[in-house]
């Protein structure tokens, strides 16, 4: 595989990448979301091992098979598992209408193409178009914890989020070290593992997983 | 002879246009049929319905003014000239060089204009109805479609769809995101501007949820068989855009004989294919509820925008 053909097909995943945001922005059932997010995490690993082919930099063959491992099967097992256990199956409520946090959303993409614009010029790595796709997943994953209400889109959110970071650091520089990602990956995990325990917390106490629901928890004047 | 070439080229075109459009429909119904199970009424059903509508009487409503028995004759004849542009088989159209994509959007909307005009015309309700129906989703596809072809027109840098064809089979082939995301938002468009399902269902006159068909509900005799067939072709320009902007390999580039047998033969085997993907699309999904349409359009105008800016973020 050629050099200039692994930048199309990155640049393939890149693209990949936002519309699933997108689609993550934009879907109303729980389950759909799920797997947006597992088919995200698909495409960024994909995208990582494509540079990390170009790069020769061999320790994102280990990332990428971190991310495949954690965020394709084990995490969206996790939710799964947790949406079972709380039977959350209705439909997202949103505090923005669709069309409108799309428009939002395409607004933020072209913020984050004008902002990634120096970096480009400046930089001589193959992936160095594909920054502003990655800032302008961190910015939707940030809309999304936002523009969202319940409990575990806002994780989802917020999973996101930690995606475009992960892609950001391969198209901007390569990767991490490897000890740096095997730390974040870890987090991760526990990171879902802990937001489990505070699902069944906020459910015992609220009866509910709706997050405002918690602007009852004030001092008594 | 030499410069009888374009008017000869032209005719054949339009020809193509006029016999094909009921074919592909006759394709699509019957693998429609097969899908559900059901026996079909075979490949040249559409022509046998035009014939037969063609020999009834027309009816007309008692209040029907001009605009009522002039909008067959009008949509018939600008879906006709918008067949004219698109190069189906041949790239060098004579009319081609005269219109552009842009051209054959406002065609459309006249088309629309007007079969809209006609169907409040008799004042019932239904037609009012499909009407302000077929509106509302012409206002939110004409802007999606013009984004996912200014995308590909970006790349080609023309607006003309002969040119953009032309480019798009000279230039050497590319993965290209933004072409990937505008042949999405046209499927979307494309969908809901010929009226299959998931948006309107072309098959029914009996519910209330019909949109293009309330509209032409009062229509008879020949004014229906027209309006019919101006649909039919709608359908197969649909199709043809699509071709010629996304995958136009194989329209012949020179006018001999053999580019032009090659070019129908690539042309019916396209036509196969698509018919059998857009079958797929309308079995596998159910019709969606009026007030989804606009989140259905606002994501074909999202993922056209998105073309749009890959094209200028990764390419």
């Amino acid at each position: 595989m050629s050099i200039n053909l692994a930048a199309q097909v990155n640049s393939i995943m890149a693209a990949l990448i936002l519309l699933t945001s997108f689609g993550l922005l934009v879907q109303r059932r729980m389950y759909g979301l799920l797997h947006l997010f597992a088919w995200q995490g698909l495409f960024l690993s994909v995208s990582t091992a494509i540079v990390g082919y170009v790069s020769g930099a061999h320790h994102l063959y280990i990332s990428s098979i971190l991310t495949l491992t954690l965020k394709v099967v084990l995490i969206p097992y996790i939710l799964h598992f947790l949406m079972r256990q709380l039977h959350i199956h209705k439909e997202v409520e949103q505090l923005v209408n669709v069309p409108t946090t799309m428009l939002i959303g395409i607004a933020l993409v072209i913020f984050s193409y004008y902002l990634t614009a120096p970096i480009r010029e400046l930089s001589t790595l193959v992936t160095r178009s594909t920054l502003a796709v990655a800032l302008a997943t961190v910015m939707l994953g940030l809309l999304m914890m936002i523009t969202r209400r319940h409990a575990v889109t806002q994780i989802i959110g917020f999973l996101a989020l930690e995606n475009g970071l992960f892609f950001a650091a391969t198209s901007a520089t390569y990767g991490m070290p490897l000890v740096v990602e095997l730390g974040v990956a870890l987090d991760i995990l526990i990171a879902a593992f802990i937001f489990g325990i505070f699902f069944f917390q906020i459910r015992t106490t609220f009866d509910s997983l709706d997050v405002e629901q918690m602007t009852q928890l004030k001092e008594e004047d | 002879m030499i410069e009888f070439y374009p008017f000869i080229i032209e005719a054949i075109q339009i020809v193509i246009v006029l016999l094909f459009a009921p074919l592909f429909v006759g394709w699509v119904r019957m693998l429609k049929c097969w899908f559900q199970g059901r026996t079909s009424a075979g490949l040249f059903q559409p022509y046998r319905d035009i014939l037969k509508l063609f020999h009834k009487d027309v009816i007309l409503a008692e209040n029907a003014s001009w605009i009522f028995r002039f909008t067959p004759y009008l949509v018939f004849g600008v879906t006709v000239l918008a067949g004219g542009i698109i190069p189906i088989i041949f790239l060098n159209l004579p009319f081609a060089t005269v219109a552009d994509v842009i051209a054959i959007a406002a065609l459309f909307a006249i088309v629309r204009f007007f079969t809209a005009l006609a169907g409040m015309d008799i004042g019932t309700a239904f037609g009012g109805m499909g009407s302000s129906r077929e509106m509302m989703i012409g206002s939110l596809a004409e802007p999606a479609m013009l984004m996912a072809i200014f995308t590909v027109s970006l790349i080609s840098q023309t607006t003309s769809l002969s040119n953009m064809a032309d480019v798009l089979i000279h230039k050497e082939f590319i993965l290209r995101p933004s072409m990937a995301f505008a042949l999405l938002a046209f499927v979307l468009i494309s969908i809901a501007e010929t009226g299959r399902i998931p948006v309107d269902n072309p098959a029914t006159h009996l519910e209330l949820t019909m949109i293009h068909e309330a509209m032409i509900l009062e229509y008879s005799g020949r004014h229906l068989a027209l309006i019919e067939w101006a649909g039919m072709i709608k359908l197969f320009l649909f199709t043809t855009i699509g071709i010629a902007s996304f995958f136009p390999w194989g329209i012949s580039t020179s006018v001999n004989l053999i580019n032009i047998s090659a070019g129908i033969i690539f042309l019916i085997l396209k036509m196969g294919f698509l018919g059998i993907g857009l079958i797929l699309i309308e079995t596998g999904l159910a019709k969606m509820r009026i007030f989804r349409v606009p989140e259905f359009l606002g994501s074909a105008f999202l993922l056209s925008t998105l073309g749009m800016l890959s094209y200028f973020i990764l390419e």
